[in-house]
């Protein structure tokens, strides 16, 4: 409160007249100090994105690099581009494999997570019905949960499952993803949907579009730049979950590439096939980096907007 | 018309409701109940112990080593990434040189460096445990970090890192510094851009320079952000299971220096088949951060200002 005031009370001394003098006197002293300033907080800035950004190329170039090479001489760059490298993750190293595994599965929870999770917002937002609040609410808590105590049960559940196959199965992978998504999903489209004029669809429902026609014609088309945060989101969440297929996904035919680049590593230790497993990574992270190059703006604001709210 | 309504809402919700209870909310009760049992997994063989569980869990040493590292970094890690991110966010936002006219500018190249800094947030923890782990090589020539300190004569600073006791939990607190300090530039820059320019100037023209403006302006008026923040990073903190499953020597080692309750419990469950108590455990972690939740609500509160 006490910042408001002060700036409000001072707000009018800008524009009130000063002995010129001291003004171009404060000014100079001003840019002076902007001057250091800049020069310092560019050195800083600079450092850790040098920091930050190293590593990430040091992978891409280690790719590229024998083994051998990216053990005893880690900074240099590759003498001879060792494209083998890639194939070798792709077919030795069963990384296509695990690609391909990893596609199926978020493909499919990314997808069952925006249709359901916008479907229970928009219900959640724009219809009153009693025990509406207590659905939100145990939506909201299950951002609380800790993923680790839910998955000791979640384990015994999902091996019970009565009829369907659940533990080491697409179908069982793509249904726990889209279980542990919809929670923040929820809460941020049911956000969403209120900030929505409310007169399109009255209109459409005068017009005598059902309730079902009115959702999937006109609110999801205007739900739009929601629709693509959250899916940002949740594919970069499920592209890189790593406890959940750990715990749930034991089939090394099944394997998701998290589990199986963290399998690799933690059986080579500080040796074997380095090149391969650098390109396995890169592999990795294609798909995401291609994302991220593309939607910059979206990924920052969506991963952070659950934050923000 | 009524009706129609009706049908459509239990129509919309009950397959989100089904997924969500199956997988969320009955694992989340049955939690509780396996909690009081004595279960190596086997269908029909849970034997009832009460507490017994709980017991056990405040008089494990082991237990408690896991959990004083993972308080040490509930307290640390949040404090070193956000006192960064905010130093980092203010710099990129009002770090620039005073140019065309206006008083306030971002450093040039602002976005670039929110680009590079929010990298490691999209790629996954296995690819960042593997780097570190390779950052970290304790061979003198070989490990990224030592030949670097070797090569501008830094002969002394040398280390086995994770490989010593002393230091390997900070080797591991780094890497979650690291990799998100990025986050929390994008999140505090976004809040700074929401803050009217005409503060920051009225406080420059009355002679505040970036130090005061940071500590008197800035600050006061990104605390809700701080404090979400924080509690974020807490939970961050809460797990660090994947680094140390990776990276830790021996996991959680050496001499279980790195040990943390999520590697724990998933050792007692997936490797020991003690379910029982390592669901105790599980528990036992959901009260540690809802209570890291409400003592960081209730301390860090102050009266919302309003612009």
């Amino acid at each position: 409160m006490t910042t408001e005031t002060n700036a409000a009370e001072q707000r009018p001394v800008i524009g009130g007249q000063r002995p010129g003098g001291r003004k171009s006197a404060r000014t100079g002293r001003r840019s002076s100090e902007g001057g250091t300033l800049n020069v310092f907080s560019h050195g800083i800035l600079f450092v850790w994105a040098l920091m930050v950004g190293m590593p990430l190329l040091w992978v891409l170039w280690s790719s590229f690099k024998s083994s051998g090479d990216i053990l005893t001489t880690p900074w240099s760059l590759p003498g001879k581009l060792h494209f083998e490298n890639w194939v070798n993750a792709w077919d030795k190293a069963n990384i296509g494999k695990m690609f391909l595994n990893t596609l199926v599965v978020v493909g499919g929870s990314v997808a069952g997570t925006m249709v359901l999770g916008s479907m229970a917002g928009y219900v959640l937002a724009r219809f009153q019905f009693p025990g509406n609040r207590i659905i939100y609410y145990l939506f909201v808590a299950g951002m609380s949960f800790p993923v680790f105590m839910l998955v000791i049960p979640l384990f015994f559940v999902m091996r019970d499952f009565p009829g369907i196959p659940l533990l080491a199965t697409y179908q069982g992978l793509i249904a726990v993803y889209i279980a542990y998504s919809l929670p923040f999903t929820v809460f941020f489209m049911t956000s969403f949907f209120r900030t929505l004029p409310t007169s399109v669809a009255e209109a459409a429902m005068i017009d005598g579009a059902s309730h079902a026609r009115t959702f999937f014609q006109v609110m999801l088309p205007m739900a739009k730049p929601g629709l693509i945060s959250i899916g940002i989101f949740n594919f970069l969440g499920q592209w890189n979950q790593y406890l959940l297929p750990m715990v749930l996904n034991q089939d090394e035919d099944k394997y998701v590439l998290t589990q199986g680049l963290a399998n690799i590593a933690l059986q080579q230790g500080y040796e074997g096939d380095w090149g391969g497993l650098m390109a396995g990574m890169m592999i990795a992270m294609l798909p995401v980096l291609l994302v991220y190059f593309i939607f910059q703006r979206q990924v920052q604001a969506g991963l952070t907007a659950g934050a923000l709210k | 018309m009524r009706h129609g309504k009706y049908r459509f809402i239990v129509g919309f919700l009950a397959l989100p409701l089904l997924f969500y209870g199956i997988f969320v909310i009955s694992p989340f009760v049955q939690a509780f109940q396996i909690s009081t049992t004595e279960w190596s997994g086997l269908r029909g063989t849970a034997k009832s112990v009460g507490l017994d569980n709980y017991a056990k869990l405040l008089h494990s040493d082991e237990f408690w080593n896991a959990l004083r590292h993972n308080v040490i970094m509930l307290v640390l890690v949040p404090i070193a990434t956000l006192t960064l991110g905010l130093f980092f966010a203010f710099m990129l936002n009002v770090g620039g040189k005073a140019r065309r006219g206006a008083v306030i500018t971002g450093v040039r190249g602002a976005s670039f460096y929110k680009f590079v800094y929010f990298f490691p947030q999209v790629i996954s923890i296995t690819i960042i445990s593997v780097i570190w782990f390779n950052i970290y090589n304790p061979d003198p020539h070989d490990g990224m970090l030592n030949s670097l300190l070797g090569a501008v004569g830094l002969h002394s600073l040398q280390s086995s890192w994770l490989g010593v006791k002393s230091i390997a939990l900070a080797c591991i607190m780094v890497v979650m510094v690291w990799a998100n300090v990025g986050f929390y530039v994008v999140l505090f820059s976004a809040a700074m851009a929401s803050i009217p320019r005409e503060i920051y100037e009225a406080s420059l023209l009355d002679g505040a320079n970036r130090f005061h403006t940071f500590f008197r302006i800035t600050l006061p008026l990104l605390w809700d952000t701080v404090q979400t923040g924080w509690v974020y990073m807490g939970i961050i903190a809460m797990d660090a299971f994947a680094l140390v499953q990776i990276m830790s020597v021996n996991m959680g080692g050496p001499d279980g220096a790195t040990d943390v309750v999520p590697l724990r419990l998933y050792q007692t469950a997936f490797r020991d088949s003690q379910f029982g108590y390592a669901a105790a455990m599980g528990v036992a972690m959901l009260v540690v951060t809802l209570l890291f939740a409400v003592l960081t609500m209730r301390f860090a509160r102050r009266d919302r200002i309003e612009f």
